[in-house]
């Protein structure tokens, strides 16, 4: 480890004279610059997905989990009764905390989006909810319906299995999409970077050549690339970030429309997580760089 | 120090020589003459690793070339001063830049203070010192490239037409530094069409002169 750091940290000292070896590129340069950076804000937004995702996934996960609904349908001279009974079989229930009735207030909040807020419920005839709130282990699904079925034949269970999984499900793959888009990311940058790198040593070729004539080792070669390279990547992508960082810090809230984009962005330690992305943009262009001198001054001996 | 033994070489099908054998030992002196497109320096790229004999073998402080990796060939060129006869500069590096280069690569900067500024005096080029080499004439350019050679004061020294672009006043205080780095025990080799430069230097050193004629390479006689 001791090694790495040292290497990491030799290479941001440099050596000032064996990087005037090599001229300096601008189109590479520029080239470097701008493509480290867009990746990064690329990143920023794949990472603020990804984390997204999974806060979404777990909610989803924890909110439906550990609550089930009751519906119960029958006719109105009935369904006062039929609440009765079922609220105190599931206070019977092993494994369920408590179970309430809906108001008619609440009933009526939870239709509004569908149908306005003067659906006259009480002409309607809606059937009643019951929300039953669980134990971490939960109740037996099966068992509870098969005495419903005796005691309230008007009852629905609804225990959002078929809401939770296909849900929790669609969160973890936004997730995995948001981790194959980094890495895509991180990859595209390294072969950009391998490019220029390139299209930089091919260019330099007499220069290579001089150096090699006076005793230079390829590892010192490569080195004046490598540094110079790696530190235009980090700079590029520490820029990108940043400005990433500001276009989710500025993203429209959608807390009032409770739309899906809700959640995207960072939540608290989360902010720190798009600062790991100029570090890595560093090492792959450091990896890039060294494999395309290497290669190439292997080429040209 | 460097030495070929039956080395031939080929290019593009074409056998410039063959059974060419050379051994440049620490002290020696040698002047290699003949007609341009004779292989001359191609001979002195041999001499310094820049190519690889077609055959036989060629040593370079006694590992043979042909098995050298390139970080072995780097330190043996740091063994061997060669003054190019096109110079082979970095364009974008003042000269006294490019000058200090072979100790830069060497990783001894400490020692660029104390050479570089007596060096860039004595061929006489201390107020061209932050010029950029094509704002030099060639003459300059090759004192520069003689400067850059000596340097690291290396044990072998191999310059091509090291004389071609300079006077002749300039051309014996480079004869002058050459012939006092052979007593300090260097191995010289010029290759020259100069021969009143290699009669000013067998006046002052046993020098061997070489003739590279028809393939083959033969010492000259008494006639030069």
């Amino acid at each position: 480890m001791k090694v790495v750091i040292g290497r990491g940290l030799s290479l941001l000292a440099g050596d000032p004279q064996a990087d005037r070896a090599v001229p300096p590129t601008g189109f590479t340069a520029r080239l470097t610059l701008f493509t480290s950076g867009a990746m990064a804000f690329l990143a920023v937004f794949a990472l603020a997905l990804s984390l997204a995702s999974g806060r979404l996934a777990d909610r989803w996960g924890a909110e439906l989990a550990r609550t089930s609904t009751l519906r119960i349908s029958a006719p109105a001279d009935q369904l006062d009764a039929q609440t009765a009974a079922a609220i105190r079989l599931l206070e019977t229930t092993p494994g369920v905390t408590s179970a309430r009735a809906l108001s008619m207030e609440e009933e009526q909040a939870l239709l509004t989006p569908w149908f306005g807020p003067d659906l006259p419920l009480d002409t309607l005839p809606i059937p009643q909810l019951i929300e039953i709130v669980e134990e971490d282990d939960g109740f037996d699904p099966i068992g509870l319906r098969a005495r419903l079925q005796a005691e309230v034949p008007g009852a629905v269970l609804d225990d959002h299995t078929r809401w939770r999984e296909p849900l929790i499900d669609a969160a973890a793959r936004l997730r995995l999409l948001g981790i194959v888009s980094i890495v895509l990311i991180g990859t595209s940058t390294g072969a950009m970077i391998m490019l220029a790198a390139q299209a930089a040593l091919a260019a330099n070729a007499q220069v290579i050549r001089v150096l090699r004539l006076v005793g230079a080792r390829d590892v010192y070669i490569a080195r004046a690339f490598v540094r110079r390279f790696t530190l235009r990547a980090l700079s590029g992508a520490a820029v990108g970030t940043v400005v990433g960082m500001c276009a989710i810090l500025l993203l429209p809230r959608a807390d009032t429309a409770g739309g899906f984009l809700t959640g995207l962005g960072f939540q608290g330690a989360g902010w720190l997580w798009p600062l790991v992305i100029p570090p890595l943009a560093a090492v792959v262009a450091f990896w890039a760089t060294r494999r395309a001198a290497l290669s190439t001054l292997n080429e040209q001996s | 120090m460097i030495e070929l033994r039956n080395v031939a070489y080929s290019y593009g099908g074409a056998e410039l020589f063959s059974d060419l054998t050379l051994e440049l030992a620490q002290g020696s002196f040698h002047f290699l003459t003949g007609p341009s497109g004779a292989g001359k320096t191609t001979l002195l790229k041999l001499c310094y690793g820049d190519l690889t004999a077609t055959s036989g073998k060629a040593s370079l402080f006694g590992v043979d070339r042909s098995g050298m990796s390139r970080d072995e060939l780097a330190l043996a060129r740091r063994r061997i001063g060669v003054v190019h006869q096109d110079c082979q500069f970095l364009d974008h590096l003042p000269i006294a830049e490019n000058v200090a280069l072979p100790l830069t690569a060497a990783g001894r900067q400490d020692e660029i203070d104390s050479n570089l500024s007596d060096l860039l005096g004595w061929v006489g080029l201390a107020d061209q010192a932050g010029q950029l080499p094509p704002q030099l004439s060639g003459g300059e350019r090759q004192r520069a490239a003689l400067a850059r050679a000596v340097i690291t004061s290396p044990d072998v020294i191999i310059a091509d037409e090291p004389t071609g672009n300079i006077d002749w006043e300039m051309s014996q205080r480079l004869l002058t530094l050459l012939v006092e780095l052979n007593r300090m025990g260097k191995a010289v080799l010029i290759a020259t069409h100069d021969l009143n430069l290699i009669r000013a230097a067998k006046a002052q050193v046993q020098a061997r002169v070489l003739r590279l004629r028809n393939r083959r390479l033969q010492s000259a006689g008494a006639d030069l």
